[in-house]
């Protein structure tokens, strides 16, 4: 007779031991982010990837999401006369929540998927041993680059995304609803506050962490064959986008919780 | 045979389980490799030869058991001084493992760029002599490993693994899948590159035709031990009857095979 406790007993060891093996995986992979040597061309080419192929995704995503907020804010604002608040809605959304929420998420698909699937291939074909036998360690010359690219390059990509995000807003109000731009850029100027920004830049340098974290990690104890390595992908993006959003809740929390409470 | 006293590598009853305890892969397994010798570990697919030879290069650790290099047990070293002696080490994949993204010079190079051993302008003339080694013309230098054959993979793994001039060169299964013209190519390659560097070399097969050619002695792994060891000439005259199923090909006698792992 099956003891009905068992499954939940082993999965709840399974969930710790996984809890443990992230934890340490992530340890000793910012660990070799500080300890020479270091591999500037494969930082180079985590840097151009990022920083730079992830632009027109995030950028399309960020341009429709400042479209839409527009639109959106505006028939509903409509309906007491606060248009006038438009621009204020549009880019405190965009700076604070949509920029590092939809651009995280667009490249958790993207650069989470890619990672994980580029080292779970050179994990079952053995390339990653190789590496070790070539005197070089994986976890610096694999995963080390990836993180810094992911912590310092996601902030610039959705610091343009939010600039963009703002304009998209800008179209749709100035020649779909009949604002005037002067008056509407003199609003998104005057209510932005340096924190609004910066908060949502601090959030992208986490989730970029978070992301290029998820990728590496699957990827790297990616099981055999080719349906190890899809399940890794699929794993690295599903995981990167519930850490994104619940580390946004967490950090908004952590940023705002004054205004919150007062 | 270019055998002397010192052993180069001596395994002393390692082990290694997987899947908590449950899966005993190598029970207890005893083995001295001399300096300068070619040894061959033969054995029927799921013995262990892969997790061995792993074992010794440090990418597994055995559960118990020693592994010394030159006298020193590299089991309980830190990373860093494990890293030192895989500095002699080299090593031919099953499948090559070539890194895709690099052309095919920096992957033979990589080696020695990553023990900044040379500049890269250098590194790029050591692999052309390398490939020249395996038999390879310049011209592949720039190519992408996707656009070479399998065989032709397979001389730019040994190219890899033979560009620092190691002490110790590992074979993971160097014929397998190469068609019988191409694999005695890369036997004679073996054999060959053995005595130019002047290397001891470990390979592990179940390809009895590349034994014989490679080896200046074979070891038996089964059921998580060797078995038997030996020179290439005792194996032939041995009444073992795993050696004798074995090298034979046979489907009957002591060695059952598992149909499940």
């Amino acid at each position: 007779m099956m003891n009905p406790l068992r499954p939940i007993g082993r999965a709840f060891i399974a969930f710790l031991a996984t809890s443990g093996r992230l934890a340490a995986f992530t340890a000793l992979g910012v660990s070799h982010c500080f300890r020479p040597p270091f591999y500037g061309r494969q930082l180079l080419r985590q840097i151009i990837e990022i920083g730079f192929f992830t632009l027109p995704v995030v950028g399309l995503t960020a341009i429709f999401a400042g479209m839409v907020l527009a639109l959106q804010s505006y028939t509903g604002f409509a309906r007491f006369s606060a248009e006038g608040a438009i621009a204020n809605v549009v880019v405190l959304s965009i700076t604070r929540e949509l920029g590092p929420v939809l651009g995280g998420l667009m490249v958790a698909g993207r650069i989470g998927a890619a990672m994980a699937a580029e080292i779970g291939t050179m994990r079952v074909t053995e390339q990653v041993d190789a590496l070790t036998t070539l005197s070089t360690n994986p976890m610096k010359y694999l995963v080390a680059p990836r993180l810094i690219a992911g912590t310092v390059m996601l902030p610039l990509v959705i610091f343009v995304a939010d600039i963009i995000g703002v304009f998209g807003g800008y179209l749709v109000s100035v020649y779909k609803l009949g604002f005037n731009p002067s008056n509407y850029l003199q609003n998104t100027w005057e209510f932005l506050e340096p924190m609004d920004v910066i908060s949502g830049l601090v959030k992208a340098s986490m989730f970029g962490f978070l992301t290029t974290l998820m990728g590496c990690y699957h990827g790297y104890h990616s099981g055999g064959g080719a349906q190890g390595v899809g399940k890794a992908t699929t794993n690295a993006v599903v995981s990167a986008s519930i850490l994104i959003l619940c580390f946004n809740y967490i950090l908004t929390l952590l940023f705002f919780s004054k205004d919150v409470a007062g | 045979m270019s055998q002397d006293n010192a052993a180069k590598i001596t395994l002393s009853g390692v082990r290694k389980t997987f899947a908590g305890g449950r899966k005993v892969v190598l029970d207890h397994v005893d083995l001295e490799v001399g300096k300068g010798e070619s040894l061959v570990i033969i054995g029927g697919s799921g013995t262990g030869k892969s997790v061995t030879i792993k074992c010794m290069l440090g990418l597994l650790k055995p559960d118990s058991g020693a592994i010394y290099i030159d006298g020193q047990d590299v089991t309980q070293m830190s990373e860093g001084a494990r890293e030192d002696i895989n500095r002699q080490v080299g090593m031919l994949f099953q499948a090559a493992a070539l890194f895709d993204s690099l052309p095919i010079w920096e992957n033979v190079a990589f080696g020695l760029l990553a023990r900044k051993m040379c500049s890269r302008a250098d590194a790029r003339d050591i692999a052309a002599e390398k490939l020249r080694l395996v038999g390879l013309a310049p011209d592949v230098l720039d190519l992408s490993p996707a656009e070479l054959s399998g065989g032709m993979q397979k001389r730019v793994g040994l190219a890899r693994a033979i560009a620092t001039n190691p002490e110790i060169i590992f074979f993971d299964e160097p014929t397998t899948g190469l068609d019988p013209i191409m694999a005695d190519v890369i036997n004679n390659l073996i054999v060959h590159v053995n005595q130019e560097i002047g290397a001891t070399a470990i390979t592990i097969t179940h390809d009895m035709v590349s034994a014989r050619k490679i080896g200046d002695r074979i070891a038996m792994l089964y059921d998580g031990r060797i078995i038997w060891a030996g020179s290439t000439d005792a194996m032939d005259h041995t009444d073992n009857p795993y050696i004798q199923q074995f090298i034979h090909g046979r489907a009957d006698g002591p060695i059952k095979m598992a149909v499940r792992r």
